[in-house]
């Protein structure tokens, strides 16, 4: 079986595309590491309480469920590439539920014995995996469907899509900066706190101090204080802005801009600018923080310290283009350094069968992603329609046909029988209110000039947050000899200036010598602060796999050619016979 | 409408829908293995399954990514 179109990502941008696909006739799976579809801002916990966007999502969300396979708790660790020009998209699961698979080159999906009889292509297996771990999980159940696994050790294997289109829309994730006692439990980044918080209902700690840079740190503060917790502060690095002249109210944001404001007045947390955290102490956990007054390029001019429980810190966001790279998409560096891919105004990589929308094409918030997914959706559709999928098979999907507007309360109703939607409104589906897709794939055909303006406009936007909330070099100055700058192999700053002195003059070097970078979260996390102390934009990752998965999950596979692109990925010497992180010295 | 997992033998109450690391946070317990070279305490940081900081035991299998995996009715956990 092979997907007219797989889409990597359960968040705005994910959900919008794979719906819009999916609406006009495209056979769609999204596949999400998560518990819920959602992402990062429409986070909820199993039984969230009504709130108008969230709402919508949700809505969208079913819909999408009704008509698409919904793959939660999927974590997709390699894309690779057919000699027919499909895509294999290789996951790691522990649904139970979910079939073993593994589509070989010539298409068979075999090995359907596994689960019980359900093919790869939604046989009732995977439904029914999909309806009590993936439906009632998006609506907020608490189903559960974690297995012991084929292998009995580490519960989890692979799952292996077969797609002739990619949809890339992995989100982002926080972009710490390493600062003395950055690992104290307590020091949590500012989006794992809003996770917490989201997807939990948990409040990170009691006394919290939040820091850092950028408008994200406004929602975060008020999320905690509206839960209860004692917000000590929020410490803005950067300055001259105050609230009232947030870049937020001049885009015509004021709205969202006063209402952060007057919840932080309300619980009485002080803002303020020019002062971050630089330091954080304790035994064991978070006892205290150092607070500094910065300078415009944020050395320290003077220190006072906070006692406090919890730290949230973030400095912005790191887009997730590993899979989009893997696959040889182009880069480019977005206005803050970031690599993100190079997409065209059809949001279309430059691999061909490959779109990205979202936070992976640039920083820019939800209503964004959201649109870009929508757009990414067309633009999809209309190839569909248009033109064979890369290789050399006629595409079946060649007369996708586009719903007239109101179909999309009809798609929802009439498959009532799931009890999901019925006859609610899918707006995420607006775009079809335009009318049917072009038979044309012509780029305006695709992208309505209305939305190409309001794109234009929001990333626009989000260039402007990024240049307003810089990260500027006086943070390296907060660092000791010792102070951890990778957290997962745990070098010290004088690792890294030792380093240097042995003739590093790169990151990539720095990482050969130190090794930063080379552990668990293969840099993720320290990747741009290694980039920043070589002096250098970080650059784009070239990592093997997208995430570390397990042995058992390898062994789970059955057909050797779908374990082509990890080849060298199995080292049973990583705790718990997972995957080492990538030690290749070419990395 | 809660239920509970034991973390190293004491009972720690899950909402059900909540991550392990959620529930232990929720319970106070904040650090839960220790580095292999500083035998430095850690326990959730990133919170969306990126860092690998949350690394956790759960029914004897091996690590596992606490801010990712759902509570179920019975879990032992384990802490290092
Ligand atoms: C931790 C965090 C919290 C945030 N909270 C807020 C907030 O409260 N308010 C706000 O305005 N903005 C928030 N943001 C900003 C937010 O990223 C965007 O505004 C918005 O969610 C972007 O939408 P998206 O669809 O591009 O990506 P996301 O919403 O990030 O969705 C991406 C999805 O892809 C999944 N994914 C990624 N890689 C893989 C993989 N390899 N395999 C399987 N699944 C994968 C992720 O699990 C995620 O569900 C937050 C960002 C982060 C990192
Ligand atoms: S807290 Fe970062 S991976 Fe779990």
């Amino acid at each position: 079986m092979t997907y007219d179109l797989v889409v990597v990502g359960g968040g705005p941008a994910g959900v919008a595309g794979a719906l819009t696909a999916a609406l006009a006739g495209l056979r769609v799976a999204l596949v999400d590491s998560g518990l819920r579809l959602g992402g990062q801002y429409f986070r909820h916990t199993a039984a969230p309480r009504p709130a108008a966007g969230l709402d919508r999502f949700l809505r969208q969300a079913r819909a999408l469920d009704a008509r698409a396979d919904v793959l939660l708790r999927h974590q997709v660790w390699a894309v690779s590439r057919e000699p027919d020009g499909d895509l294999l998209v290789h996951c790691a699961t522990r649904d139970m539920a979910a079939p073993a698979s593994s589509p070989g080159a010539d298409g068979r999906s075999d090995d359907a014995g596994r689960s019980g009889g359900a093919g790869l292509l939604g046989g009732a297996g995977l439904l029914g995996g999909v309806g009590r771990s993936g439906g009632a999980g998006l609506l907020g159940g608490a189903g559960s469907s974690r297995g012991d696994g084929a292998d009995g050790r580490s519960g989890e294997r692979a799952v292996v899509l077969r797609a002739r289109r990619l949809l890339i829309a992995t989100g982002a994730h926080d972009r710490p900066l390493p600062f003395p006692g950055w690992d104290l439990p307590g020091v949590l980044t500012a989006g794992g706190a809003q996770a917490l918080l989201k997807g939990g209902g948990v409040v990170a700690g009691r006394r919290i101090v939040v820091s850092g840079t950028g408008p994200f740190l406004l929602p975060v503060a008020s999320g905690l204080a509206g839960a209860g917790a004692r917000v000590l502060g929020v410490y803005e690095a950067n300055g001259g802005l105050g609230l009232a002249r947030h870049p937020v109210l001049a885009l015509g944001k004021a709205g969202e801009a006063a209402m952060y404001a007057a919840a932080l007045a309300r619980h009485r947390v002080p803002y303020r600018t020019r002062q971050a955290v630089v330091a954080a102490h304790g035994e064991r956990e978070v006892e205290a923080v150092t607070i500094a007054r910065l300078d415009r390029d944020w050395n320290v001019t003077a220190t006072h310290v906070v006692e406090c429980d919890t730290v949230a810190v973030g400095y912005g966001f790191v887009p997730q283009i590993e899979l989009g790279t893997q696959l040889g998409c182009q880069t480019r560096h977005d206005v803050d350094g970031s690599p993100v891919l190079s997409v065209d105004a059809t949001l279309r990589t430059t691999v061909p069968g490959v779109w990205a929308a979202g936070e992976p094409v640039g920083v820019g918030g939800w209503r964004l992603a959201e649109l870009e997914g929508r757009l990414a959706g067309r633009a999809i559709v209309s190839d569909a329609r248009t033109r064979p999928a890369p290789g050399s098979r006629p595409d079946r999907t060649a007369n996708v046909s586009a719903p007239p507007a109101d179909d999309v309360s009809t798609a929802s109703a009439s498959r009532a029988g799931t009890g999901l939607a019925a006859g609610s409104r899918v707006e995420a589906a607006g775009d079809v209110r335009t009318g049917a897709l072009p038979e044309s794939g012509g780029v305006a055909a695709v992208v309505p000039p209305l939305f190409a303006r309001r794109r234009e406009r929001w990333r626009a936007f989000g260039e402007a947050l990024q240049r307003a909330y810089p990260v500027k070099p006086g943070w390296q100055g907060w660092l000791h000899d010792d102070t951890l700058v990778c957290r997962c192999e745990e070098v010290p700053l004088a690792r890294v200036r030792e380093a240097q002195a042995l003739g590093a003059t790169d990151a990539r070097s720095i990482k050969l010598l130190a090794r930063p970078g080379m552990g668990w979260c293969q840099g993720r996390i320290c990747g741009y602060a290694v980039s920043c102390l070589a002096g250098e934009p970080p650059q784009p990752p070239r990592r093997p796999i997208a995430q570390p998965t397990t042995l058992g999950a390898l062994a789970s596979l059955t057909a050797p050619d779908a374990q082509a692109p990890d080849a060298q990925a199995p080292d049973a010497k990583a705790p718990g016979g997972a995957t080492a992180p990538d030690d290749d010295p070419a990395h | 409408m809660t239920f509970h997992i034991t973390v190293d033998g004491r009972s720690v109450p899950v909402v059900p829908g909540q991550t392990i690391g959620a529930a232990l946070h929720a319970a106070g317990v904040r650090s839960w293995r220790t580095t292999r070279f500083g035998g430095r305490p850690r326990g959730l940081f990133c919170g969306i399954g990126v860092c690998f900081d949350c690394l956790i035991s759960v029914n004897g299998r091996p690590p596992e990514r606490a801010c990712l995996l759902e509570a179920e009715p019975g879990d032992e956990v384990t802490t290092a």
